[in-house]
């Protein structure tokens, strides 16, 4: 849309009110130009500024989800971009202009930081550098200052003599264990904190489990920077059910605290390897790339895999099924992420990138776009306005793509090649927040208290 | 009391000092002291099963030491090697 600024609009706006709404704005801006636009929003003129509240282009007619919702005045947004060489922080209050606080941790490889949803104040932050050990760095105070607290570890002689690389993935425990957090670690483990990072604990139902090298192909055959251990989930209904996923390994749950594991793979391909002898399916050995659970139905995962995107109805059956089979043939369902919307079971975006030949890991021809399912995964739409239309060879790893719980929904996704994007309108629109940043490693959406 | 030179990728843990003194007869002893002196430092450099890290070359009055139980017999001095990206 051209024309905000100082200026005298011409609007005419239809539908003012709740429900869809075709507007349309012709707007003059003195000494800058002329734009013209079709918007579905209210338009509502000032002075010096021009604002819209916008419906997502593609969302179904009438459809409505109770719940969290923000509309009119919004709290602050946080986005956490961590990446390969520290952590920035983006704040907004309208979603359309965002301040930037960073670099934290300057110089180290940030995997994950992540905001308690629980008390919306305590950050934590997996850092190491190229030379140093891992660290997991806390902050009290919504990501202003920071402190090095407890670091991950095996057991001091164990037989394997494993020892953490890197802690890849961090989760909030349960919202009635409001101190507790999940670390996946690299190479894979899984480690439980009680006193929000002061102190961890293997997960040993887990970290031992006597398949589990099996699990992970053995500690030597691995992703090239290790083994990650990431997907941990807790279901909302219960602490002790459990999920994670295993780059490699495959899918996972525990009913009971981590006590127990079962593997989670059936209907999941699993190109690179051969098929089974007996002709049936592997139960383990897969590569989930990131795997969602919604919130409102936990019942429901969703899983981006790399062979594919896959749905899970757990109250129907243990079994997968390929929703990535819609996607359109060129462009295929390879892909690292997997966002939720925070209210609509059925809603999902994913961001393809290009898995044939050596697998380039780039958007697909180079012409980047996110595709949305409103369906559970029965049809997807492109949604590419306001991304490069060519040339532009990057792709949005596992944990850089990410919603907030807005109404509409704001969609964001940070770049290999350190750009950081974003969409207020559930990605009907994309405009680029940050440039220049370094390889973003994850992107994570907070509200701060 | 062992005179130990840092690099500069841990001198936030020592308020930008470059050497500091500590005690203890071996490598281990010495930076277990480091660690009581200065929280979180070695972790950075010792993983849990005692080993020195990948990036992370230790040397006591001049020689490699590749192993914790090796005797302080002079200076130690811990480098952070050229690698990374």
């Amino acid at each position: 849309m051209l024309g905000v600024g100082v200026g005298f609009v011409l609007g005419v706006v239809l539908g003012v009110g709740v429900g869809f709404v075709l507007g349309v704005v012709l707007g003059v801006v003195v000494g800058v130009g002329v734009g013209v636009g079709f918007v579905h929003g209210v338009g509502v003129a000032s002075k010096t500024r021009l604002r819209f509240r916008t419906r997502p282009l593609f969302v179904r007619r009438g459809a409505r989800y109770k719940g969290t919702q923000r509309r009119g005045s919004m709290g602050t947004t946080l986005l956490a971009v961590a990446t390969r060489k520290g952590l920035w922080l983006y704040r907004s209050t309208d979603r359309k202009s965002w301040g930037v606080d960073g670099p934290h941790h300057f110089g180290s490889i940030v995997h994950h930081a992540v905001l308690d949803p629980r008390d919306r104040t305590t950050f934590l932050a997996a850092a190491r550098t190229g030379h140093l050990g891992p660290v997991v760095m806390r902050s009290r105070d919504e990501g202003k200052t920071w402190t090095q607290v407890g670091t991950p570890a095996f057991p001091k002689g164990e037989p394997r003599a494993r020892a953490v690389d890197h802690v890849f993935w961090l989760t909030p425990g349960h919202a009635d264990q409001p101190s507790s957090w999940y670390a996946g670690t690299s190479p894979q483990g899984l480690f439980r904190s009680e006193d929000a990072g002061e102190s961890w604990a293997p997960v040993s139902g887990f970290n031992d489990h006597p398949d589990q090298a099996q699990w992970v192909h053995g500690d030597q055959d691995q992703t090239p920077d290790g083994g990650k251990t990431h997907s941990v989930l807790v279901d909302p209904r219960d602490p002790a059910h459990l999920y994670l996923g295993l780059s490699g390994g495959g899918f996972f749950e525990s009913p009971d605290a981590g006590a127990s594991w079962r593997p989670l793979n059936s209907g999941v391909a699993m190109d690179f390897a051969p098929p089974p002898p007996d002709g049936g399916e592997y139960p383990f050995g897969h590569d989930p790339h990131c795997v969602q659970l919604h919130p409102r139905r936990p019942d429901r995962l969703w899983r981006q895999d790399h062979c594919g995107m896959y749905r899970l109805d757990r109250d129907r059956g243990d079994r997968w099924e390929r929703v990535g089979r819609a996607m359109p043939a060129e462009i295929g369902d390879i892909g690292f992420p997997i966002a939720l919307h925070p209210r609509d079971p059925d809603a999902a975006w994913v961001f393809p990138m290009d898995g044939g030949t050596v697998w380039p890991r780039t958007s697909p021809g180079g012409k980047p776009a996110v595709y949305a399912t409103r369906d559970a995964g029965a049809s997807w739409q492109r949604l590419d306005r306001g991304l490069p239309a060519e040339q532009a060879w990057w792709t949005v790893k596992r944990q850089c793509l990410a919603t907030d719980a807005g109404d509409p929904v704001g969609l964001y996704f940070g770049t290999t090649s350190g750009e950081l994007w974003a969409s207020a309108d559930e990605g009907a629109h994309f405009a680029s927040i940050a440039a220049h940043l370094p390889h973003v490693y994850s992107v994570t959406v907070g509200t701060p208290a | 009391m062992t005179r130990v030179l840092l690099p500069t990728h841990l001198r936030s843990y020592t308020a930008g000092a470059a050497q500091i003194d500590a005690e203890g007869r071996t490598l281990g002893e010495v930076l277990a002291d480091v660690e009581a002196r200065h929280p979180g430092l070695r972790v950075r450099i010792i993983d849990e099963q005692d080993r020195i890290r990948p990036h992370v070359k230790c040397f006591v009055a001049g020689e490699q030491a590749k192993e914790l139980s090796v005797p302080v017999t002079g200076e130690v001095q811990i480098i952070a090697a050229l690698s990374g990206g």
